[in-house]
Formats: structure tokens, sequence, C-alpha cells
């Protein structure tokens, strides 16, 4: 295994009486794409925004490669998050949405930074939308649009939440390659939430799966590995009717 | 710090730079013009070290300085000696080789390996700057008449919202257990009880002004004791519903529309329609109801508190007994004076009621747009108050009343 890029020990989760993981550790490899799996409501998103620094967790550490414990406001960001819904500003244009945290963390010339921008909506296959508004994009072109705004301060790590939920197929297999092209093309580190089987065996490496009843990881590994070869009939099950179900 | 100079016949500019926050982070770009290279045939770009896009900035002018002055010079970017780049640094040298080749010349990257060709695999191509769609200009004319048919559309959909809730009401009469009830006490409390303290406030402070600005003027007559009418006739006729109505607006009335301004923008409203319940019986006759009810009521408190603010003036500063005080507000008051200002606070509550609902269910455009209709509903009901407000006076005085 190679140098960690983020390393989880001893981590608790959830709120007041509700605990959703307790004690969890594991680690994500530098160079991985690395899934976040479980039924719903197990805190995939919960586990993520902690990861990101949005939320602290009840107990345990958080620790990412060359930063420490995650978090926000306090220098340029060394991560990027990409949201479920986008979170895209509605005032702003594509463009404009890009543009605001270059602008916040350099100097650069307007004409410099327009070229980054159009150069990162060319990377994710928006090329021409720098004008358009968030309210004018598709599902995936509001997805893409997101991903581009994650990219734009050259992260070497990347979280995406659910990034191709709500997509029709060939959407979500273009989302799947362009998540390959960041981790393969440019070396980024991906941690990713996501419910969707095929893309799962599309483009990630490594996984954990939460179980909310047992509050525990239970199982961590590759997703094929864990579906063929896992020693519990859960994670194996948990795999296989969703495969059987997503057509794969 | 790191830094490699590319060889070549005399550099024409050379950058190194120090980013802050980048320590450990150094570019040099040198440029020359040699006709014969054997490998480009043009003039040779040599970029090298440490590119980031934190040292954007200074990559930018230094490469532009670097350039030779004629655009169609031919240009051969050479990244043999880039030993870090980035996206950002990769775009902006991509953008500039676009930037030459659209102005005529020839130019091609040479010399990139590992993960700088990577990179320039992924980046480079067709930088050209979109177009922004073109906006007509409309000219001050356009622009009032275009204001003007907005503002008409609004208040033909204010007409259109205020008939279909004339029916919902029918409807409610005919069938009374198909309207939401429940809601109704808990914005009752929202907008009535929790509004007490700011309301005794204001209503008392205006009171002890108002008693405090005349008694000045009365003082002089020696007609001190008729502070105490003119503070008990205008806080009951005209300033107490009126300062009350104002409050409620900026404060119950900005709230409706924020809260079914996101209902809107986040779908729950069409999630209601879908479910088969109508969102003007259920989100908001509860909340024109809860205003119609507690107007008069908050009003009633702000002329007790309003009388109670000038009887404070009028003892202290103009040596009138509490008795007396009350005595003269007794006999200058009429029941009727009262109750018409409770009349004219309920017809306050329904306009701050329809018109923040309304304006809240009329929202579009995410988060602007729910700032932009809130703003609308506080602006619209108080002109709409002043209007009220300026009838119910012409209309009391025509009756005698």
């Amino acid at each position: 295994m190679t140098t960690p890029s983020i390393t989880v020990r001893n981590l608790t989760m959830g709120w007041d009486e509700l605990i959703l993981l307790e004690d969890a550790s594991f680690d994500v490899a530098e160079g991985e794409v690395f899934a976040i799996l479980g039924a719903s409501g197990c805190g995939k998103s919960t586990l993520l925004r902690y990861l990101t620094g949005l939320d602290e967790p009840m107990a345990g550490t958080v620790r990412l490669a060359g930063i420490g414990a995650p978090t926000l406001e306090v220098g340029r960001p060394a991560y990027g998050v990409m949201f479920q819904s986008g979170a895209l500003f509605g005032s702003m244009t594509v463009g404009e949405n890009l543009a605001l945290a270059l602008n916040e963390w350099t100097r650069l010339p307007r004409a410099a930074v327009s070229a980054i921008v159009r150069a990162k909506l060319r990377l994710v296959g928006l090329q021409g939308s720098e004008h358009q508004y968030p309210a004018e994009l598709s599902g995936g072109m509001t997805k893409r649009a997101a991903i581009a705004r994650a990219m734009v301060l050259e992260p070497r790590l990347l979280f995406l939440d659910e990034p191709s939920s709500g997509l029709d197929p060939v959407s979500a297999a273009e989302l799947d390659d362009l998540i390959l092209t960041l981790n393969r093309g440019l070396g980024l580190t991906v941690v990713l939430v996501t419910h969707e089987l095929p893309s799962i065996f599309a483009v990630v490496t490594q996984c954990i799966v939460l179980d909310r009843e047992s509050r525990s990881i239970l199982a961590q590994g590759a997703p094929r590995t864990l579906r063929d070869e896992s020693t519990s009939s859960a994670v194996r099950n948990f795999f296989t009717r969703n495969v059987a179900k997503g057509g794969v | 710090m790191y830094e490699r100079r590319p060889s070549g016949p005399e550099p024409a500019v050379s950058s190194s730079e120090t980013p802050r926050g980048d320590p450990a982070q150094a570019f040099h770009i040198t440029c020359a013009v040699t006709d014969t290279d054997p490998a480009c045939g043009a003039a040779v770009v040599s970029v090298a070290g440490t590119l980031t896009f934190t040292n954007g900035a200074a990559l930018w002018e230094t490469l532009h300085a670097a350039l030779p002055g004629d655009p169609q010079t031919a240009l051969c970017f050479d990244l043999s000696a880039v030993d870090v780049i980035d996206g950002g640094a990769m775009a902006l040298l991509v953008q500039t080789k676009w930037d030459r080749e659209t102005a005529g010349a020839r130019c091609e990257f040479v010399g990139a390996s590992g993960a700088t060709a990577q990179l320039l695999e992924l980046l480079d191509g067709d930088a050209s700057p979109t177009v922004p769609p073109a906006r007509p200009h409309v000219g001050y004319f356009g622009q009032l008449g275009n204001r003007t048919l907005a503002t008409l559309r609004e208040v033909q959909l204010f007409l259109a919202f205020l008939g279909s809730m004339v029916l919902e009401v029918g409807g409610v009469l005919r069938r009374p257990r198909t309207a939401n009830w429940k809601d109704v006490a808990p914005v009752m409390t929202r907008t009535g009880v929790d509004a007490v303290p700011i309301i005794v406030l204001i209503t008392f402070l205006i009171g002890f002004v108002m008693a405090f600005q005349s008694a000045v003027q009365l003082k002089q007559f020696g007609a001190n004791i008729y502070v105490a009418d003119l503070v008990a006739l205008s806080i009951t006729r005209e300033l107490g519903p009126l300062m009350v109505a104002i409050v409620v607006s900026g404060r119950s009335g900005a709230a409706f529309a924020a809260e079914l301004g996101t209902m809107k923008v986040s779908e729950e409203i069409d999630a209601l329609r879908t479910m088969g319940i109508g969102p003007l019986r259920f989100l908001v006759f509860p909340r024109v109801l809860a205003l119609f009810l507690v107007m008069p009521v908050l009003t009633l408190i702000g002329d007790v508190v309003g009388i109670l603010g000038g009887l404070v003036v009028g003892v202290v500063n103009l040596d009138i007994t509490v008795v007396g005080y009350l005595h003269q507000t007794q006999r200058a008051l009429d029941v009727w004076d009262v109750f018409q200002g409770l009349i004219k606070a309920s017809v306050f509550g329904l306009a701050i009621g329809l018109i923040s609902c309304s304006q809240g269910l009329i929202t579009t455009g995410g988060a602007e747009g729910v700032g932009r209709r809130t703003t609308a509903a506080v602006v619209a009901s108080l002109f709409t108050l002043i209007l009220l407000d300026a009838a119910f006076a012409i209309t009391l005085h025509e009756l005698g009343l």
C-alpha cells in the first residue's frame, strides 16, 4: 500500500443518542478511488462531512496527508468537494462560479483566470458553458460544473458526494470516465459516496461498507473482491443484490 | 529552492519567483529566437522549473513579456525542463499557444514527458473564449416599459392569487374540516405572542416621544392636560395600528415570504400539490387567518402601552396626576376610536398576510429569488398599508365617524 492520503482512527459518528459508527479506523491510500458504501441512512454522507471538516466527529481523529486535521476557512483549501446537488451559486454564471476561488486565492490577471476556467470546463467536457447560469444546465452538466469548481485550486484530493445519482446511464458512464481521467490522468485521490453499483465497479479501487446495525465497518477492500470472496454474506448480498438491480 | 535554467542562446526574459505561501516553488522562463533550431525551426520558448497556478500571475506576465513582438512568429514551447506543472499553469501555457495560433503563428509544444505530457494531452486543444450571449440593448423608455409591464404582471398575479384565496375561503366555509386549523395556533404564537416585547417597546416610545414633543408647545398655552387627548386619539386611531402593522410586516410578513419562497424553490410546494393538497388552503390560509386574529390584539396592547408612555411624560414632565391623566384620556376617547383602530389592524393583518404569502408562492431562482421576494413582500406590504390607511381616513371622514 502506498502512503495514506487519509487516516481515520477510532472515529465515532452520530448525534446525541444516535450512534451510526463506533470506533472505526481506516486508511485511504494516495491515488485510490475510494468509495464509502452502505445502505441508506448508515451515515455515508455524514462520514464525508467529517473527512472534509464540515463537521467534527463525536470522537476519534481524521488526518489528511500534508494537512493534518481537515480545517476550513483558515487557508487555501487543499482538497476539493463536490456536493450532491452541485451547490453552484445560482446568481453567478458557471465561469464566475469557477473563478470565485481563483480570484480569492491568487492574484492572476483576468485573462489568466479566464484561461484556467476554460481549461477546467474543457477538462470536464463543458466547453462553451462559461456564460451559462446553473439553472440553464442539465443534471449531468451541473455535476460536471461542480467537479470543475472543486478542481479549480488544483487539489490532490477530491471528495464527491453521490456524483452519478439522478443521472441517466449514459451521463453516469460519462461521469465515471471523467472520474477515471481525474484519477489516472491527473493522479488525484478521489473519495466518493455512491449507491450506483455500475459506477462502483467501473471506477472504485477500494471501498468500505458501513453497517448501521453493528455501527461498524462491515468490510473493506476492492469491490469485486468483496463481492466474490467476502466471508460475510451480508457484504456479498449487498453487492450481488444491488448488482442484479443495477443490471450489471 | 530548485531552479533550473534551460540552455539556449541569449535568453530574452527570465523570471524566478517565490510566491507567498509556496516557498519551495520557483519557475524560470526564457525565450530566444533561433531560426535554425533543429527541432522546431522557430522561436523557442523554454519553460522550466515548478509551475503552479499559485505563481500563475508571474508566469503569465513573464511569458507574455518573453514572447516575440510579432504575433505571427512561429513558436516552439519547450517543456523538457519542466519539473512539476499543475493544471492551472498548463492552462495558461495552452491559452498562450492558442492565442498565438489564432493570430496566425505556427505553434507547438515539444519536450513534454511523463506527467507533463499526460496533463498536456488532457488540456491541450481549443482554448477559444466563449462569446457571451448577446443581450439586446434596451433604452430608457424600453426599460420603463418593461418595468411597467412587469409591475402589471405582478398585480395580475396578485389579483389571481386573491381570487383563488376567496374561493379557498369559500371552500373552507362550506367544509370547515378541510382547512389546516392545527397550524393557526402555532402561527399565532410566532406572529403574536413572540412579537409582544417589540410591540411594547416601540409603542411605549411612540407615546412617550409624542407626549414629550407636544408638551413643549402645549405648555406655552397652559394646555398641559390636553397632552392626554393628543396621545390617546393619535395612538388609538392612527399610530397604534400603523406602527404595529409596520413591525408585523417586517417581522412576520418577511418570515412568511422567506418560508414559502424556500418551500417553493425546494419543490416542497409542488410536492404538496402532487399529494392533492392545495398550498393556499394548507399554507396560506392558516397564516393569513393568524395575522387577521393577532393584529387587533397586538394593536390593543400597543394602544394601552402607548397611552402609558404619554402618561409617564404627563406625570414626570407636566405635573399631571396619574388619575387626572387617565380621567382626561377617558373623556377624550370614544369606544369607536379604539374599535376603528382594531378594525384597521385586522385589515392590515389580512393585507400583510396575503401580500407576503403571494410573494413567497411566486418565488423562482433559488436563494437569490427568496431574498428578492422577501424584500418585495415587505416593500409591497408597507406601500399597501399606507394606501389602506389613507383610504380608511378618507372613508371614515366622509362617513362622519
